[in-house]
């Protein structure tokens, strides 16, 4: 058939450990939680305002918040019952602090109701999908997306009816599906592709139809050679092999960073601060393709996600969780914590994930993936000058002298080189012999500057 | 799940490589034991203490300062490096005590005065080797001819002293280069196995083979320019073991590829001048020294383009 073009990658990248312990286990929808906790701001924008109060009764998949701000998602109660109480909430990621609605569960999970256009799981006329989307205007597509709360599930959570609506002086002439999954231990992605092909791709024909490109590329790394080759078939069978090209790309980290990622399939570079469509391309995520989906055709609102529990984990797992679920629940369901006495808890991968002490926090609309690590003790040496940084780093940065300078107090220099530019994959931290916690000094000195600033 | 009680924090990545300082300096000081081997061969059981008393010292020396400094003793081995490096560059008959006081020297002052393992701006072995020979000019000029086991060697000339007379056939003067037959520093005078070490270190990647391409280049070009055979000037004096084990030093050498290409020419530069007009027959100790104190200039000037960098358009 050869439908599948191979690709390197166009940057160093580094060859991690993978440890995709759960990559094979197909995913298990987890019931009904007693009660979720739902914060108002679980993606970039402007935060959420609720629109039920306390002691409302709510059907999973109905509007509990909205925002009239263009870039805003509002937010759904992924079960049904009664919100019982308002409570505030710590965004880890910000250190923000939130209201949050805890909606106790009935018990029966009615769902609002959902108006199905098509069912891609059951039927096979695919044409029929493709004059359905095609009846259906970019408008109402992009209002339907915005409807339903969707935004990019890779964990920026950027609104995506934004994303695929840009100004109308960017020409989009690339649409980029990314299925990379390069950070070691998340199989969400890998899952979504194996078990919901079909609505991934007709999602991404949707997703096609707002921003019109001449290139639809659908990147995954060649690790997920099952996911390659079942894509292949139903790209076939489908009928998109005309508008559809599959990338094979070797695995890399960190392949599935947006800029890494143009780079390697179009050779074009995103320019310093600028955004994907500054070079004609725009990337999503495969779990946003399916949410997309789910969205324009079932109009069903994004109220669970794809989450992989692994780790130092007494039994791994992919789970199919309602949003608001909390992640000591996730952690339980998966038999709890294996071993050792002291341990962090992820939300994300290794390289980028955020640790959290607060386990009864609640999967959002970007949690991917809940991995436990035994904690290591990790003590910080002097930099030696290796510039092993410089030579790792994918946005060709100068992170050792970042250390050096945001240790004396000298966050401005930082930015004549660049600092802004980092994307914080961690390629640099991984590498560095000395163990410094070259991200976390990043990180402050990005968070000062943004202080100082405004 | 219990709440609470053992869940700390940390850092992303929480995952970490693991190729430490220690494991690159027991790399280098794996590689360095080919140079050590052809000094323990040809100039004797002598070279054994020589290198003990300097590491041992050097070592002792970090231990000691480390305590007056009220700050953590880590063996990373980098007092090892230094230590046993500036044995290989030291005469092979120079007395133990000067060593010991050279190994002090590169590690008390070089070292640990400007902050210890990363601060320092010249590389310690070479800044000791440079104080012995200000204090002891006498001492650090006597060279014995190999193979010579006993202690009471005859004396003669390193190759680029002005008293050396090469052999009549060529073939075989660059063969005793080659293999290290020849008078010189306990550990220069094999350039074939300072090479094997070198490879060492190029395969696993500990050093980048800018700077030594480029310094020995251009001392071969230079050589060539002065009328010289570039040939002997490459295999001859401490070029090889400079290029390749000391010009090298992280923390002494620029971190960006194009500032590397620049300080090996600088340093190639360098050696030939002070080869060839100063009175003094061997250039690459200084030469380094000087390259050393640029390196934060050119760390400072020589940047690299961001990714997606651009450049300013008038009317953008």
């Amino acid at each position: 058939m050869g439908i599948v073009i191979k690709k390197k990658s166009a940057f160093k990248g580094l060859l991690l450990p993978e440890n995709k312990i759960t990559a094979k286990k197909p995913a298990e929808i987890l019931s009904v939680p007693e009660k979720v906790t739902i914060p108002l701001q679980q993606s970039i924008g402007a935060q959420c305002e609720f629109i039920v109060k306390r002691g409302d009764t709510v059907k999973a998949g109905q509007k509990i918040a909205d925002s009239a701000s263009y870039v805003s998602a509002p937010i759904h109660a992924s079960i049904s019952g009664k919100v019982s109480k308002i409570i505030k909430a710590v965004n880890p990621v910000t250190s923000a602090i939130m209201d949050a609605a805890v909606i106790e569960s009935d018990g029966q999970d009615r769902w609002v109701e959902l108006k199905k256009l098509f069912d891609i799981k059951k039927s096979d006329d695919f044409s029929g999908f493709k004059k359905i989307v095609d009846s259906i205007g970019k408008k109402e597509i992009l209002k339907k997306i915005r409807e339903a709360g969707v935004v990019g599930l890779g964990g920026a959570t950027f609104p995506t009816h934004v994303k695929l609506n840009p100004p109308p002086d960017k020409k989009i002439d690339t649409l980029i599906l990314n299925g990379c999954e390069c950070e070691p231990f998340i199989t969400s992605d890998h899952r979504i592709m194996l078990e919901y092909g079909r609505q991934v791709l007709a999602g991404l024909y949707i997703i096609s139809r707002t921003v019109t490109p001449e290139n639809i590329y659908i990147a995954i790394e060649d690790n997920k050679e099952d996911a390659i080759r079942y894509l292949e078939e139903l790209i076939i069978k489908m009928g998109f092999s005309s508008i559809f090209k599959l990338v094979s790309l070797k695995s890399r980290y960190p392949m599935g960073a947006e800029k890494t990622l143009i780079k390697t399939i179009t050779g074009r570079s995103v320019p310093v601060g600028g955004l994907p469509m500054d070079v004609g391309a725009i990337v999503n995520n495969v779990a946003t393709a399916k949410s997309v989906y789910e969205a324009v055709i079932e109009s069903r609102p994004l109220v669970d996600r794809m989450v992989t529990v692994t780790g130092a984990i007494k039994n791994p797992k992919n789970l199919l969780a309602r949003l608001g679920t909390t992640i000591s629940c996730l952690i339980d369901r998966c038999g709890g914590v294996s071993s050792g006495t002291n341990y962090i808890i992820i939300i994300g991968g290794p390289m980028m994930g955020i640790s959290i002490v607060d386990i009864d926090f609640p999967v959002t609309k970007g949690t991917n993936c809940v991995l436990v690590k035994e904690s290591k003790v990790q003590i910080e040496q002097n930099c030696i000058n290796c510039g092993r940084c410089v030579d790792i780093c994918p946005m060709n940065l100068m992170p050792l002298t970042y250390v050096r300078n945001i240790k004396r107090g000298n966050f401005e220099v930082c930015r004549e080189y660049y600092i802004e530019n980092c994307i914080e994959c961690g390629s640099c931290a991984y590498v560095c012999p000395a163990n410094i916690p070259i991200v976390g000094y990043i990180k402050t000195c990005k968070s000062t500057i943004a202080k100082n600033k405004g | 799940m219990e709440k609470g009680n053992n869940i700390l924090i940390s850092h992303a990545p929480h995952i970490w490589g693991g190729f430490s300082t220690k494991k690159i300096m027991y790399i280098v000081v794996a590689a360095l034991l080919f140079p050590t081997a052809s000094g323990i061969y040809f100039f004797g059981y002598y070279a054994i203490f020589i290198i003990l008393v300097s590491i041992i010292t050097a070592v002792l020396t970090e231990f000691v300062i480390k305590k007056l400094r009220k700050k953590k003793f880590i063996m990373d081995g980098s007092a090892v490096v230094t230590g046993l490096l500036l044995a290989l560059i030291l005469p092979p008959r120079l007395p133990l005590w000067i060593v010991a006081l050279g190994a002090f020297f590169s590690i008390a002052v070089v070292k640990e005065a400007f902050g210890g393992l990363g601060y320092n701006i010249f590389n310690p072995a070479l800044g000791g080797r440079a104080f012995l020979s200000a204090c002891f000019p006498k001492e650090m000029t006597t060279w014995v001819l190999p193979p010579h086991f006993s202690y009471d060697a005859v004396t003669g000339a390193t190759p680029l002293s002005g008293s050396f007379i090469p052999q009549a056939d060529k073939l075989s003067l660059y063969k005793d280069l080659f293999f290290g037959n020849i008078g010189g520093s306990l550990g220069e005078t094999s350039a074939m196995l300072i090479l094997i070490g070198a490879a060492i270190l190029l395969l696993l990647r500990i050093i980048d083979w800018k700077i030594p391409v480029f310094y020995i280049g251009t001392v071969a070009l230079g050589s060539l320019l002065m009328d010289k055979d570039p040939l002997f000037q490459v295999l001859a004096g401490g070029l090889m073991i400079g290029a390749f084990f000391m010009a090298t030093d992280y923390a002494t050498s620029p971190v960006t590829g194009n500032g590397r290409i620049i300080f090996g020419v600088g340093l190639g530069i360098l050696t030939v001048l002070i080869r060839n007009f100063s009175n003094m027959p061997e250039g690459v100790c200084f030469s380094i020294l000087i390259m050393n104190a640029f390196t934060p200039l050119i760390d400072k000037y020589v940047r690299i383009k961001p990714f997606g960098f651009q450049k300013k358009k008038k009317n953008a």
